[in-house]
């Protein structure tokens, strides 16, 4: 499939972002938030503007951009729909939590509850963006019981690690916050771990043979395409230029995704002050560069079931 | 909207025939011609004389070889929408603009509502549905319903451009609802299939197989010499100029 730099920009920096409105919302609801203003303003303008700029930037890639808010409209069949409409619903309680938190400096009571609905409905946003991959039965890399998971691992462990800087940086951070994080990456990883070894031997169903229904009379092969240039299904769906490279993308995803921000954060949990805000805050971008690889790879291994009719084959590789 | 009708009026679809299709293209630029003037249009060209032409076409003709018994069968297949019973392209569609019209089961997309987001195109494994870069919408066959229905046009003209064009007939339009329907007739008695049934999108459209073809030497005689010893004139002939 080919990745749209806006929708991988989007999955990943808005996924970010509601971790870490997740993480924040239990927190509170913890009682472990601090009633510090700045501390809860940056930490809001990050998680708001992370979601912003997903949601943003997930529009660029529309021919018609200005009629997004038609996307509200088929909640009852469309995870698209669902997605657009909890991304916006996750603003309600946010706010409320925002205001008490930032203006009020209190994170208890009613705004303890608004933390908890919006770490539901951030969390709920995640499971949309998941679902939207995930109902597409033509493709098997995204249609299976690896891509939920995923999404809400990945999604919890760049809130985790955002949230972690910022407590490192304002000296708030302590050993159930390191803790947390390197639990979150080691879980997150896991699960990466696994959709790549399930996509790489998933059976698989559909054939030229399927596709076409000659199987009866033997191998089905590619005689003569349709057209002599490559039209707007092989262009997206027959995207191959990253799978040329798939397996060193994937190390790169591995080592700045998980393995180099588990690393700092070690280090982090073991210094004190401005170093230990340095490594936190190094581990998480380092994080979101790697995140933003598996991504990338998310669309660019997938492979689309039309392509069987150009000539491809829905095996790994 | 894009909930589904839980059961089509009719169900209008096609019926491709794999035994009879030559592979002329004629249904595809036919459609092509149609469309480009229909409630599609335009089906935009970009390019389209230069070196990489990138058009939307409805339809698009492949040809494929099979290799059973060493003997290579070349069969030419016709692929446009097959106006799905289960179309996912429908159900995920954001905006509502991709429905499934309830009183005859056609798939259409309403272009003033469509946001270009492509999704409908990412969930059919047919290949149905092509972006029109320039107008920022998704397209796709309509089943000629400005064609179909015109009231204008004779009544023998009132079937899908591409199934008018077909020079040998291998494409035919009815209503598979009806059991008692020449397609459906069609489909009971060659054998007609679903593409994909593990999909489970449930395809109006009909392909029927090519039937079993004679091997060579079945029937046809290898050529061999009409006498062994001539005689009469035709011997005399031989003989004269055989020898030297």
């Amino acid at each position: 499939m080919h990745p749209a730099f806006s929708v991988i920009i989007f999955t990943t920096v808005s996924g970010a972002g509601f971790g870490l409105l997740c993480w924040l919302g239990l927190y509170a609801v913890a009682g472990l938030l601090p009633a510090n203003q700045i501390f809860a303003f940056i930490s809001i303008a990050l998680a708001f503007g992370a979601i912003a700029v997903g949601l943003l930037s997930s529009t660029f890639h529309l021919g018609h951009p200005e009629r997004a808010w038609r996307a509200f409209s088929q909640w009852r069949s469309s995870w698209l729909s669902r997605e657009g409409i909890v991304s916006m619903l996750t603003f309600v309680p946010a706010l409320v939590f925002a205001a008490g938190w930032i203006l009020l400096r209190r994170s208890d009571g009613i705004f303890a509850l608004s933390g908890a609905l919006m770490s539901l409905l951030a969390t709920l946003a995640v499971v949309c963006t998941a679902g939207i991959y995930f109902s597409l039965k033509p493709i098997l890399a995204w249609h299976n019981n690896w891509v939920m998971p995923n999404y809400l691992a990945l999604s919890a462990m760049s809130g985790m690690l955002l949230l972690t800087a910022l407590a490192s940086v304002f000296g708030y951070a302590t050993a159930t916050t390191y803790w947390l994080s390197l639990a979150l990456i080691v879980t997150a990883l896991l699960a990466k771990l696994g959709y790549w070894r399930f996509i790489d031997s998933a059976p698989v169903v559909s054939t030229p043979e399927t596709a076409t229904g000659l199987g009866s009379l033997g191998k089905v092969r590619l005689f003569k395409a349709p057209h002599t240039s490559e039209n707007y299904l092989m262009k997206e769906m027959g995207f191959r230029i990253a799978r040329k490279h798939a397996r060193k993308l994937r190390i790169i995803s591995v080592l700045l995704g998980f393995v180099v921000p588990f690393l700092l954060l070690v280090v982090a949990q073991r210094a004190e002050g401005f170093p230990a805000a340095a490594f936190s805050v190094a581990a998480v971008c380092i994080s979101l560069t790697g995140v933003l690889t598996e991504r990338w790879l998310f669309f660019a291994e997938a492979k689309h079931t039309v392509t069987l009719y150009y000539g491809g084959s829905l095996g790994a590789g | 909207m894009t909930a589904l009708p839980q059961q089509t009026g009719k169900q209008l679809g096609l019926v491709i025939d794999l035994d009879i299709c030559v592979g002329c293209h004629a249904c595809a630029v036919n459609c092509k011609e149609w469309n480009s003037g229909g409630v599609a249009a335009p089906l935009t060209d970009l390019n389209p004389y230069g070196e990489d032409p990138l058009g939307v076409w409805f339809n698009r003709v492949h040809s494929y070889e099979t290799d059973k018994g060493g003997k290579g069968t070349t069969v030419h297949f016709p692929r446009s929408c097959l106006h799905c019973a289960e179309p996912a392209c429908v159900t995920v569609c954001p905006t509502g603009a991709s429905y499934k019209r309830a009183e005859d089961g056609i798939v259409l997309v309403n272009e003033d509502l469509c946001i270009g987001c492509k999704l409908c195109s990412w969930a059919c494994p047919y290949g149905a549905r092509e972006y029109d870069y320039d107008a920022g919408v998704m397209k796709k066959c309509t089943l000629c319903i400005d064609k179909i229905y015109n009231e204008n046009l004779d009544p023998a003209d009132r079937v899908p451009a591409c199934v008018a064009t077909c020079p040998t007939s291998a494409r035919s339009f009815g209503d598979f609802a009806d059991p008692n329907s020449d397609v459906s007739k069609l489909v009971r008695e060659r054998g007609g299939y679903d593409l994909m049934p593990e999909m489970g999108y449930k395809p109006t459209n009909k392909y029927l197989p090519p039937r079993t073809k004679n091997k060579p030497g079945d029937n046809a005689h290898a050529l061999v010499p009409m006498m062994d010893q001539p005689a009469g004139f035709l011997g005399w002939v031989d003989r004269m100029l055989s020898s030297q």
